[in-house]
């Protein structure tokens, strides 16, 4: 069996006496397609800020593409990590979020250059050829020199996943990307995860309210509960044939309101 | 010998006596301030335009000009039309009036965080507009601001030491005498530093400790439930 | 917000003119009061220079400084708030030359004003950078950025525009406060004012006339900020 891309190895997180997740176990292979989806509470949006670094966790180790994320080797035993190392191994990952995060005082293009060329150190022409390609990818090079406030929400999300490419991620995270959207920009956004995943060698992690979306598109349906994976499968089981009554539940109520 | 303790003791007597003077400008100065605050405030949301208009004036212009100048401009101004205060007295005004001005605009963002159906059930009611401020829109106005009043009564504080413009004996007039005589200021001044330092950080402790008590009160009048 | 101005100028023009009418000798005093003004402008300019840069360095030492600097920062901000303008000065100028440093009065005057000032600009600062969005910081680890250069890059400019406004009410304070340079000899235009008043005794007229170059200097300040707070809003579009 290969390595997993990302692997939760036992992974706990809590504020205080409140356990978000509990022993989270849980293994991705490279270019598989991961939809989590979960009551509010469930923890599923801690997954991904957990990936992303955001935030520290209590115990265990995550560990992406065979490396330890969380944590770094020093004289033989696992230490958490420190800012240097986190810098080596979070270039693995890249994430869009659900209020876009765009920086305001930049241009879609500038959004899309600034960490290519501080970051990775990439020459202006370069990055400019490299953001001008995604932006055209995400259907925006006619917006390529707008400010985020003068785009709509789901341009300023498709700019979002622009500029999260643009670092060349093996693991990309979307954290309820389309929760922000109108209804009638949540399709444009969408159009464009899907054809990621089609035309692109991408891990793809995604917490979705999307029902439809994650059925369709996803390989395999992660159902939270409580800070545990109360049950996951592939999408054609977890909607159609659920074995847990929480998730029969979930999805009867979020079926219902449509 | 940079530091002499002796020297010290000798002129502390001296400085905390002089304290008093400066502790008496305060109060006075924020009693007037306090008070005229709130007048100009309500001046200024006075419906009638010219009266709002000269009080916005009014406070712009004492904000915009140094409280020096405005102290020199009582002391020395106002003698020319019959009115000789002394020292003291023409600094005291001179503090409150400038904070005064400030704290207009405190009251001013108080009062206007009342709500306005406020005003309207004292209208239903049949309220005259005198008892409204005075029972309805005061009580809920004011409480929420003297954090900011207080941080004021420490800005207002720590402008005494100008009052030594006008030969005032408060503390740093009596730092620069104490100074003169004996050609050694890094005592005297280093100790008022000290006493402003000191005072401050206890005050602005203590208006932490009342915008807490207050944050938890005032969202939930009559205690717990 | 408009107000403010349009108020203020009506009574610069209204008093000025009063007290120029009916002030023969007011031409003679005119170069004197030039001078006093350009001094104390100079003190203006140069003590707010120090100030922001004062505010800038005091502020990124407390928020991501190691803990020493950390302690320094926050000693700067408390003592330099916490004790009067006026004190420092007096310390700056009285108490140096006994530690055998001898700075000429300008400089101790830009020094100690641009200190004070500086100390209340860090608290400015500081709170700019924290009511940037939480979201920006999450975008820029998210995209493997340093702290110094989504500081510096994402954060900063950002926090800029929000600066504008108070950084424009300490610019008044900060002129207002060069006013106590005449108590440490400088002929700024406080010094001028008193010293016409010692010779001419023509005391209601050079106090309003001081007064009102001082509220014309505020003016402009507050004019200035707004057209920089305009220009620097249209740059930096708002909003998520």
């Amino acid at each position: 069996m290969t390595t997993p891309m990302v692997k939760f190895d036992n992974v706990t997180k809590s504020y205080g006496a409140l356990t978000v997740l509990d022993s989270l176990d849980l293994e991705i292979a490279p270019n598989e397609k991961v939809a989590i989806i979960g009551p509010s509470g469930s923890g599923k949006t801690t997954v991904l800020r957990m990936l992303m670094t955001l935030e520290r966790i209590n115990d265990g180790v995550i560990y992406v593409d065979g490396e330890p994320l969380t944590h770094m080797q020093k004289n033989g035993s696992l230490v958490p990590a420190d800012e240097r190392y986190l810098r080596r191994v979070r270039g693995n990952i890249g994430m869009v979020f659900q209020h876009f995060n765009l920086f305001p005082h930049m241009s879609a293009m500038k959004n899309c250059m600034e960490a290519p060329i501080h970051v990775l150190g990439l020459s202006k022409k370069e990055a400019t050829e490299r953001a001008a390609e995604l932006l055209d990818m995400v259907g925006l090079g006619d917006k390529k020199d707008q400010y985020p406030s003068q785009l709509s929400g789901g341009q300023q999300q498709r700019v979002a996943i622009a500029r999260a490419l643009a670092m060349r991620p093996k693991v990309m995270l979307f954290d309820e990307v389309t929760s922000a959207l109108d209804p009638e920009l949540v399709g444009e956004v969408l159009n464009v995860i899907r054809r990621l995943g089609t035309e692109h060698n991408l891990t793809m992690l995604m917490v979705t309210h999307q029902m439809g979306f994650a059925k369709e598109f996803a390989d395999r349906v992660c159902f939270f509960y409580g800070g545990k994976i109360a049950e996951q499968g592939k999408p054609d089981k977890i909607f159609s044939n659920p074995e847990e009554e929480r998730t029969r539940q979930f999805l009867s109520a979020v079926l219902e309101a449509g | 010998m940079f530091w002499d303790w002796n020297y010290v003791w000798e002129i502390t007597p001296t400085l905390l006596r002089a304290s008093v003077v400066t502790i008496q400008a305060t109060l006075l100065g924020f009693l007037l301030a306090a008070v005229l605050g709130l007048v100009l405030a309500i001046l200024r949301m006075s419906k009638t335009g010219w009266i709002s208009v000269t009080a916005a004036g009014f406070v712009e212009f004492i904000r915009s000009t140094p409280v020096l100048i405005q102290i020199f401009f009582i002391f020395f101004v106002f003698p020319e039309f019959g009115i000789v205060l002394p020292a003291m007295a023409a600094g005291v005004i001179a503090l409150g009036l400038h904070y005064g001005s400030y704290c207009s605009e405190v009251y001013r963002a108080g009062l206007e965080n009342v709500p306005k159906g406020q005003w309207e059930a004292s209208t239903a009611l049949n309220l005259s507009p005198y008892i409204t401020f005075r029972d309805i829109i005061i009580p809920q106005a004011i409480p929420p601001v003297v954090p900011a009043l207080g941080n004021y009564l420490v800005a207002l504080f720590k402008e005494t030491p100008l009052l030594s413009a006008i030969a005032v004996l408060e503390l740093m007039q009596t730092a620069k005498i104490l100074g003169s005589q004996s050609f050694r200021y890094v005592e005297p001044i280093t100790l008022v530093g000290g006493f402003f330092l000191v005072m401050s950080l206890v005050a602005a402790a203590f208006i932490r400790q009342l915008e807490a008590y207050l944050n938890r009160t005032l969202r939930n009048p009559g205690g717990a439930r | 917000m408009q107000l403010r101005p349009l108020a203020v100028c009506a009574i610069v023009f209204f008093t000025a003119g009063l007290a120029v009418s009916s002030f023969a000798g007011f031409r003679e005093f005119i170069p004197g009061l030039l001078q006093g003004a350009a001094i104390t402008i100079q003190i203006t300019i140069g003590g707010s220079l120090l100030a922001v840069v004062m505010a800038l360095i005091a502020a990124m030492a407390k928020m991501y400084g190691p803990l020493p600097l950390r302690w320094l920062a926050v000693a700067y901000i408390e003592v330099f708030r916490g004790t009067s303008a006026l004190v420092q000065l007096f310390w700056l100028f009285f108490v140096l030359p006994h530690f055998g440093v001898n700075l000429d009065p300008m400089a101790v005057a830009i020094t100690a004003l641009g200190l004070n000032v500086g100390a209340y600009g860090a608290e400015v600062v500081r709170g700019a950078v924290n009511a940037v969005a939480r979201g920006q910081w999450e975008a820029s680890v998210a995209l493997n950025m340093p702290r110094a250069l989504a500081l510096r890059r994402i954060i900063l400019p950002q926090a800029f525009v929000a600066m504008i406004p108070p950084w424009g009410n300490l610019f008044i304070e900060l002129l207002k406060a060069t006013a106590l340079v005449s108590l440490i000899t400088i002929s700024d235009l406080t010094f001028k004012a008193q010293q016409m008043n010692q010779t001419t005794f023509r005391t209601v007229e050079i106090f309003t006339i001081v007064l009102v170059v001082y509220l014309a200097l505020s003016v402009l300040i507050t004019v200035g900020m707004r057209t920089l707070e305009t220009f620097a809003a249209r740059g930096i579009a708002r909003g998520r």
